[in-house]
């Protein structure tokens, strides 16, 4: 079996959020990179296959030379080989053209992802892809098995699960529950080490014209300060959540 | 030309979100100077969105699309699109809603735009306002292709009533096949959703043990509200993982979102920035979630969640 994992690279969850040049950029500066968290629970059990049941798994990710250290980190918790298409991800849509593209060349079974990436959150590259594809695609996925060419795939939905079969080819968009936080992958020194010598390939873009483009970032506005209630007080807290904030 | 609303049917019934999608479909209608239409599938009350200013409804009786599949049910939404000349299509954030507008916009062409947040700032160029970076900041997105797909986040511009004498019409559109297949389908009955609610009651390890979820559960009962709880309290098994609210969990959007012993991490804070108002009680008052609480109580979840459900009661009983 052949998988393909997409990758995100993300600010890590701690950073700062900041703006630059007239608010129209996001602010890199000292902030910290990592795998998207959800492409780490699609990582992890492609890695699981690949141990269980026989698979090799390529990663990938859409971006500029920034996001090769991401890229290293996957093959040092286990991918075989990485691709990096070589132009920076401003659009969901013009991403997914790429990651087809990346697709039809590599001929791949089973293509995991992670359900939304944590900085622009626009949980649309896996449908997107599948769609252009016209490849079996189940988003919020919090359960996959495979069985030969065919696969088991449980989603969430509101206030429940669906439980889903399909042949591969097939695209995941997975989320916690694909496999446990407790169960993700850190590189560990061999890890690391091999990683250096992986294939990691720079295909270049086939330049599709994006959809959408960013304008302009604004920062949440300044919360006021918490009232606090005495605790021997409840009463206090009913009324300001009746006649202020209005909630109850 | 005419703004597509999506409106889901659960059971043939609506849910609030389905009317607020509506209502922030009628009003972008005003801006671009055009119509509104809304299609539902299997709707047994389609005039209801009327009261929310739904011009004209399609609806779609069909027994083969009792099950959602997001690839067939997008595919009757172009056809939609393409019979109503739609130039921008809203959907709302339901599971099922953010599973099928991507295929929704490849199947048309069309920018998306997810996790919207207000109406357009302008609709040439077509400039709309969106979460970004995990509830801390918003960007500015312009769609640039001729149809437009908007995802409208939960609770954001809320239900607006505008009564309209609307038309009613069956739409009969032709069903693609699909090798995707649906076996079964589980569903909690009974209970409030995190999706659905608006109010959340949320506990954190400072509860200490899941025996002691009662009061959790006790709270929400007397306000009608879900259930939630920390990712710390799923990792160790208190409580299902359905219900860990966070940034790799559920994201919360509720009108009123309570947390209980629950200190703040950035990751949890991430996943219920976009509540309205939040309430921490917690023992210790250097918790980071009192910076980003509007109510707080510095206190034993112990003592002050019982009082709290007794007052809450006398509360309900005054003003039912």
């Amino acid at each position: 079996m052949k998988i393909l994992v997409c990758i995100s690279h993300v600010p890590d969850t701690t950073s700062k959020i900041n703006f630059t040049e007239n608010d129209s950029k996001f602010d890199t500066n000292g902030v910290q990179f990592v795998i998207n968290p959800f492409d780490e629970f699609a990582l992890t059990r492609a890695m699981w296959f690949k141990e269980k049941q026989g698979a090799t798994v390529t990663v990938v990710n859409v971006g500029t030379i920034t996001s090769e250290p991401t890229l290293r980190k996957a093959l040092a918790i286990g991918a075989d080989n990485a691709i990096r298409v070589n132009t920076e991800a401003t659009d969901g849509f013009a991403v997914a053209k790429e990651l087809a593209e990346v697709v039809k060349n590599g001929g791949y079974d089973l293509i995991l992802a992670g359900r939304e990436s944590i900085d622009y959150n626009g949980e649309m590259v896996p449908g997107m892809l599948a769609t252009i594809l016209d490849y079996n695609f189940v988003n919020a996925c919090i359960q996959l098995d495979i069985d030969g060419d065919k696969a088991t795939v449980s989603r969430e939905i509101d206030g429940g699960k669906e439980v889903l079969t399909s042949n591969l080819p097939l695209i995941i968009a997975g989320q916690k529950g694909l496999v446990e936080e407790k169960d993700l992958r850190i590189p560990n020194m061999r890890g690391i080490m091999m990683a250096r010598k992986k294939p990691l390939t720079v295909v270049e873009p086939i330049n599709s014209t994006p959809a959408t483009s960013i304008v302009s970032f604004e920062k949440q506005a300044a919360k006021s300060a918490c009232k606090i209630v005495d605790a021997d007080n409840v009463e206090e807290l009913i009324s300001l959540l009746h006649n202020e904030a209005k909630v109850i | 030309m005419s703004v597509l609303v999506f409106a889901e049917t659960s059971e043939g019934k609506f849910k609030k979100s389905n009317f607020e999608a509506t209502s922030y479909g009628k009003k972008v209608a005003e801006q671009l100077g055009t119509n509104i239409v809304v299609l539902t599938i299997n709707s047994s009350e389609p005039t209801q969105l009327y009261k929310y200013g739904a011009e004209k409804v399609l609806n779609v009786l069909n027994d083969n699309l009792k099950t959602f599949n997001a690839k067939v049910y997008a595919d009757v939404i172009k056809q939609a699109a393409e019979k109503e000349s739609a130039q921008v299509i809203i959907v709302d954030s339901s599971a099922n809603g953010l599973y099928l507008a991507p295929i929704v916009a490849v199947d048309l062409n069309a920018g998306y735009a997810s996790n919207v947040v207000a109406l357009p700032s302008s609709v040439s160029p077509f400039t709309i306002k969106r979460k970004t970076f995990s509830n801390k900041a918003f960007n500015n997105t312009q769609i640039t292709t001729e149809i437009k797909v908007i995802g409208l986040a939960k609770n954001s511009y809320g239900l607006h009533e505008n009564e309209v004498s609307g038309t009613l019409e069956e739409f009969s559109p032709s069903l693609i096949e699909s090798t995707l297949i649906s076996q079964s389908v589980e569903q909690t009955t009974g209970k409030v959703t995190i999706a659905d609610a608006d109010i959340v009651v949320s506990g954190g390890r400072g509860l200490k043990g899941p025996e002691n979820w009662g009061i959790i559960e006790d709270l929400a009962a007397v306000l009608g509200a879900a259930t939630a709880c920390s990712k710390p309290v799923s990792d160790l098994g208190w409580r299902p993982h359905s219900e860990h609210v966070g940034q790799t969990g559920k994201p919360v959007a509720a009108n009123l979102y309570i947390a209980i012993g629950i200190s703040g991490a950035i990751q949890h804070l991430a996943g219920v920035n976009s509540s309205k108002v939040k309430v921490v009680i917690n023992t210790d008052p250097e918790a980071p979630f009192f910076k980003a609480a509007d109510y707080g109580i510095v206190g034993d979840a112990f003592e002050v969640v019982p009082k709290l459900i007794e007052k809450l009661k006398e509360f309900k009983a005054n003003n039912a």
